[in-house]
């Protein structure tokens, strides 16, 4: 089972590595250090989402509310900011983390308590949260001379030359690797989408684990949020739309199985990586950006196809092992 | 932890509450009181005449048959939704359906095509994504949301290929017929479509064998199949139903705009889900009424057009469509958790 899992995420390492070199082809200058740590840099806000998305696909749930939470807390911090200006910034953060995992809490109490379909929840708050943005600004834009320097000087803030946007990606990499790998919550996680049935025997509340990884993709989002809006330095009602789809997108691609239960945090991240390389090579070997969604599209089909394969044989040789010791 | 049904082992997280057999069927009457259809009908009337004090304009006949455009179109293919959520899968690429179907129209309509060919060049095409979707789902067995996301992307990003921030126009003359034509007075022939699909697809759910196999798929695939039901080929037909009611629904919507945008119909599919489960269809599977939609459909109609009288803007309507899904699924539940505490 481990090779397995292994296999498949250097598949999509090798798949990832063609491409770019695939792309170089055309133009050289894309496999450079320098365009490669960008490429990474533009796909930092993905990443993150996908880890939150990943969290909550595991456990039999999705959230397609992601995009939306984020635009909402992004607008809240853009807001506060350009009438507090003196709030500092961690704090700003920090509270751009609650406010997202209070937004993600609604999702996870409604499919907690209320046995709600995650996906019928997350459309509603989808569009409610969206709706709250127009209330809250008016459908009025928080441009960039209104936001303070310190505000959206922090994403390209360099450290030992990776900007910080990258860092906060490689920091949610590592510690949710942890998380996933390393903790009892995390694991139940996978027990919870590996088998809820089971997870209930072996005493993990399921409703609970997955209102905790509703409030982790909130408080991602969050985190999201404010990352998105201090880099583009603006906030208005559309922000991320559609996102949502690309982040669900990447975890498709990353193998992280939509059946709940299977899926890694390279995966998820290599897919990420994977719609990055797309969306920032377009452009260098002239292909019209409107390609981009069909692109992404038929990766996700592709990818499904591939997933379901590799699934569908795990679960052969499982049986084989069962028939031969009994 | 009071009584969330995780704390009992033997109930599957996924699955509803097991229904309770009672020893007598109530009698039809207060079955029909009880309904959801009844409850929603209600509602519909609360609204209509909350909308005429809202508004002197609410009951102009001409207002009220413009206001039925907005529902139209999305409940041609809500019907057929309802069919696919029934089965137990879903369709979330009907309106990229709607964008390639109106894209292919222009292009045809570029080479010189007249009306007729127009309406089958539509109907091949959405045709052919809804088998390419039931191929996926069907044929291979892959989980229809995530294919359906994928075909999202796919179809829309076709059309934005071909597109891309240019637009069609100049559509004949005898095709404005399908999106602003009036068949009687202010009957438009979106309204007589409107009728004539809710009755076919209610002969269809609820009077072939082949709804009834639909909603035995929807209960029990497993022992859907085992009783002989094709159980791939009737998911197959009802993505390629979807994809032809999506081109019907792509063709007056055309019609109506006069031209066609990548961006057409952007989100349909959300809307189109909430009417959906508005109208009581299971979002699981297994259950769900036509005329439930059908009402559902008149309803959310009724609520965005009263807002609309009253100057609310589009996208504050969309929190009271995102309030109203989530509240019209926990209200059922919430209501039957505390009869069972006020039994127990």
């Amino acid at each position: 089972m481990k090779s397995l899992k292994l296999s498949r995420d250097v598949v999509l390492a090798v798949a990832l590595v063609l491409l770019v070199i695939l792309v170089s082809l055309r133009f050289p200058g894309f496999a450079s250090v320098d365009s490669l740590v960008g490429v990474f840099n533009d796909t930092s806000i993905l990443i993150i989402l996908a880890l939150g998305q990943m969290a909550v696909i595991l456990t039999r749930c999705i959230d397609l509310s992601m995009a939306s939470n984020l635009a909402l807390v992004g607008m809240c911090t853009a807001m506060l900011n350009a009438s507090v200006p003196g709030i500092p910034i961690p704090f700003l953060v920090i509270l751009a983390i609650i406010l997202g995992a209070l937004l993600g809490s609604i999702n996870g109490l409604l499919v907690w308590k209320l046995d709600i379909p995650p996906i019928v929840v997350t459309l509603g708050t989808l569009t409610i949260f969206r709706g709250i943005i127009f209330l809250i600004s008016d459908g009025q834009w928080v441009n960039a001379h209104e936001m303070s320097a310190g505000f959206k000087a922090v994403p390209r803030l360099e450290l030992l030359g990776l900007p910080l946007l990258s860092w906060s990606a490689l920091i949610c990499i590592v510690a949710l690797y942890l998380l996933f790998t390393r903790t009892a919550g995390g694991r139940a996680l996978y027990a919870v989408g590996g088998n809820p049935d089971a997870a209930v025997y072996t005493g993990i509340n399921v409703g609970r684990t997955r209102f905790n990884a509703f409030v982790l993709s909130g408080a991602l989002s969050g985190l999201a949020g404010y990352l998105w809006v201090s880099r583009y330095a603006v906030a208005y009602v559309d922000i991320a739309g559609g996102f949502e789809l690309d982040v669900v997108a990447a975890c498709v691609i990353g193998g992280i199985s939509i059946a709940g239960g299977l899926g890694s945090v390279a995966g998820a991240v290599l897919g990420a990586l994977f719609l990055g390389v797309i969306k920032n090579a377009l452009p260098v070997i002239n292909i019209s950006p409107f390609w981009q969604q069909a692109i992404s599209g038929s990766a996700i089909i592709i990818a499904v196809i591939f997933n379901a394969r590799s699934e569908r044989r795990a679960g052969r040789i499982i049986l084989k092992h069962a028939e031969q010791s009994s | 932890m009071s009584e969330s049904t995780e704390a009992s082992p033997s109930v599957p997280s996924d699955t509803t509450a097991r229904p309770v057999i009672p020893d007598r069927l109530r009698s039809p009457f207060t079955r029909m009181i009880g309904s959801w259809e009844f409850l929603l009908l209600g509602v519909g009337i609360v609204i209509f005449f909350l909308n005429m004090q809202a508004s002197p304009y609410f009951l102009d006949p001409w207002n009220l048959s413009d206001a039925t455009f907005n529902f139209t179109e999305k409940a041609m293919i809500a019907f057929a939704m309802a069919l696919v959520i029934v089965s137990g899968e879903i369709d979330l690429s009907v309106a990229s359906i709607i964008a390639l179907v109106s894209t292919c129209m222009g292009f045809a309509v570029q080479l010189g095509f007249d009306t007729p060919m127009l309406i089958v060049i539509g109907l091949l095409v959405g045709a052919a994504c809804g088998a390419f979707n039931g191929l996926l789902v069907a044929g291979m067995g892959l989980p229809s949301i995530v294919v359906t996301i994928g075909t999202l992307s796919l179809f829309r990003g076709i059309a934005y290929i071909v597109l891309g921030d240019k637009a069609y126009s100049g559509y004949p003359e005898s095709f404005a017929f399908f999106g602003q034509g009036y068949v009687w007075w202010v009957i438009t022939f979106e309204m007589v479509l409107f009728v004539i699909t809710a009755l076919f697809f209610y002969v269809l759910l609820h009077r072939t064998s082949f709804g009834r196999s639909t909603v035995a798929i929807g209960n029990n695939p497993t022992a859907a199949l085992f009783s002989g039901i094709r159980v791939a080929r009737v998911k197959f037909i009802l993505f390629v139903l979807t994809g032809v009611m999506s081109a019907i629904a792509a063709i007056c919507l055309t019609s109506r705009l006069g031209s066609t945008r990548p961006s057409i119909a952007v989100g349909w599919e959300l809307e189109i889900v909430t009417m959906v489960v508005l109208g009581g269809v299971n979002i699981l599977g297994g259950s769900g009424t036509i005329p439930g939609v059908f009402i559902a459909a008149i309803v959310m109609g009724m609520v965005t057009f009263g807002l609309g009288l009253l100057n609310v803007p589009g996208i504050v309507m969309s929190i009271f469509v995102g309030l109203l899904l989530i509240s019209v699924i926990a209200l059922p539940i919430v209501i039957r958790r505390t009869r069972q505490r006020v039994t127990r």
